[in-house]
Parts: structure tokens; sequence; C-alpha cells
């Protein structure tokens, strides 16, 4: 009895396998949160619709266009001046928040427009520096009335707004970003 | 017989060491039957550095349009190509109508041009053209992130 007794301790010793399944799961649910499928970044733009021949474009007093000109040579042209591309920024600064103070600037923030016109045979990097700077001082403008408001960036305020509401800041400095046709290069 | 039983009135219980195993086998089994839809881009886009991104959330909506020098055989690279899924369009009209059926489909769609930062304006304008009398006005330019500027 006792022999029989001993034998049969020693047939239910098991390592329980039952949360072989959970360590699984983990190892899986690890897998996927640890996974990044890669975002895609970029300038968003959006393009001025095909141009009708009955209505002409809205007029845009000379005042209130900041121009961009980018040759082949790489060569910037700001407001009639040779400049270069660091120095886009703050012009597009004072342009948008120049409120009328400065006759050579914009008469309004909603008014302001700049303008970027490149050569056909202008370096595409060049065109996306020029695009950037221009964004970020719009980015700059947003995120100190952000700031204003009491959220610390502008990107925090828009996902503040994911749930609906206007886009108050949008509103009051709207970048206005116009691509002009290129001249046909030679 | 007073042994077997005690053997038989011992509760049965389903063995659950191969579930893990069944798991596996299902896992392993989706893993191999799902297909990614693959793009094999013919030309090379090395994207220019920005800093004002915006990040795409709503990748359901993006088709994209390469542009830049065409892969050739032995590490060359040739003419700028323009490349639409998956075939290089030779005829750059043909986007309007490519786009336009994508725009059907997806009222909301955005177009990424990822272009190779060596090409030049010409050719990105081209297609903007195109893009504008398709009516697809949403653009990106697919930029990366400047890494020596953070």
């Amino acid at each position: 009895m006792s022999i029989l007794a001993k034998k049969k301790k020693r047939d239910g010793a098991e390592i329980p396998t039952s949360s072989m399944a959970d360590i699984a799961f983990l190892l899986l649910i690890f897998f996927l949160v640890t996974t990044t499928i890669d975002v895609d970044t970029g300038i968003g733009m959006t393009l001025p619709p095909e141009p009708d021949e009955t209505t002409p474009p809205p007029p845009v007093s000379d005042r209130n266009m900041l121009k961009i000109l980018i040759n082949a040579q790489g060569q910037v042209l700001l407001e009639d001046l040779p400049s270069n591309v660091g120095q886009i920024r703050g012009e597009v600064l004072t342009h948008v928040q120049n409120n009328g103070a400065d006759a050579r600037y914009s008469d309004s923030p909603s008014k302001a427009v700049v303008s970027i016109k490149t050569d056909r045979l202008t370096p595409y990097n060049l065109y996306i520096q020029t695009l950037d700077e221009v964004w970020m001082a719009y980015f700059e403008i947003w995120d100190t009335e952000a700031r204003s408001l009491g959220f610390p960036s502008y990107i925090e305020y828009r996902s503040d707004l994911e749930s609906g509401g206007e886009n108050v800041i949008r509103e009051k400095w709207p970048a206005q970003v116009s691509l002009a046709e290129p001249d046909p290069g030679n | 017989m007073a042994h077997f039983t005690k053997k038989s009135k011992a509760k049965p219980e389903i063995s659950t060491a191969s579930l893990p195993d069944i798991i596996f086998m299902l896992l392993i089994f989706f893993m191999v039957t799902t297909v990614l839809r693959e793009q094999e881009v013919q030309v090379r886009t090395t994207l220019p550095e920005a800093e004002a991104l915006t990040k795409i959330e709503q990748k359901r909506y993006v088709s994209y349009v390469w542009m830049g020098p065409e892969k050739l055989p032995m590490n060359r690279f040739g003419d700028t190509k323009v490349q639409i899924d998956d075939a290089v369009i030779e005829d750059l009209t043909n986007i309007r109508s490519i786009m336009y059926r994508k725009l059907s489909e997806q009222p909301r769609l955005i177009v990424s041009l990822r272009v190779d930062e060596e090409s030049e304006m010409g050719v990105v304008t081209d297609v903007q053209g195109e893009l504008r009398k398709a009516g697809t006005l949403r653009i990106s330019y697919s930029s990366r992130r400047d890494i020596s500027n953070i």
C-alpha cells in the first residue's frame, strides 16, 4: 500500500502548461505595441483650383503680396531684393504681423499672401526649404497665439479641437501661400 | 481490482498544454496567408529634409506619386520619371484621368508627392498642373524630419 501511494504522488507532479497561452499572448501584444508603422510626414498644401476663363483671379494689392522668387541657379529674390533662404522666415513674420503699420508690408493678417515663384530648373530641395521657412513662420505665429489662449503649443490646441469646434487661430491668421506658375526655363 | 476503480474516479481534465500550439498555428496561418500590398518603387526618391511637417494620420486617403531618376541596373540612374501605383507614367497627361478616378473613389484624397531632392521644379510643376486639372487639390510634399536641428 505504501509503495503504491508513493508512486502515485510522483506521477501527479506536472508542470502546469495552461499559462503557456498567456505567455504567447503577452509576447504577441508586446510585439504589436512595439512595432511602429512609419507614418508619412510632409508639408501639406492645397493647390489652387484650375482657373476658368469667366472668373478672373481675385485682385491682390502689391503691398499684401510677399513675392519670393527662386531662379534656376538657386538664388532667392525677396520682394525684388537679392536675399537668401534664411531670411525668408523673418520677412514672412513681419509681413503677416504688420497690420498696416509699414506701407511695404500687408494691411492685415487675413489679407497677407505669400507668393512663391520658381523656375522650371529650380532645385526641388531649395523649393522645399523655402516652403518650409514660410510654414515655420506661420507655425511660430500660431504657437504664440495658442500660448496666449493657454495652450502649450499650436499642436496641443489643434488636438484639443479634434472633438469639434472652430480653429480660431487659423481663422485669425490664415496661411495663404500661393504657388505661381513658373517661367519656362531655357 | 480496487486499484482500477480508484483510477476511474479521478476527475477527467482536458489537457490545455496544446492550446498555445494551436494558437501559434493559427497565427502562422494568418501571417502566411496575408499578403501585404507591396509596391516596388522604380524611381529613386531620397526625400528632402524639412521642419514644418504634418503627419498624415488617415492612411487610406493617401495616394502616392513618386518622382525621381529611374533606377537602372548596375546601380545607375536614368532620366527623371513619374510613377503612380505600379506603373511609370510616360505621358504625364494620363495623370489627370488616373487621379480623377482615384478622387471619385475617395473624395478626401490626399496626394503625397514623394519627390527626389535632386529633382528640378519642372516635373513637379507639370504633375501639379495635372493634379489641378483632375481636381485633386490636397497635396503633401513628403519630407523627412531634419535630424540635425533637434
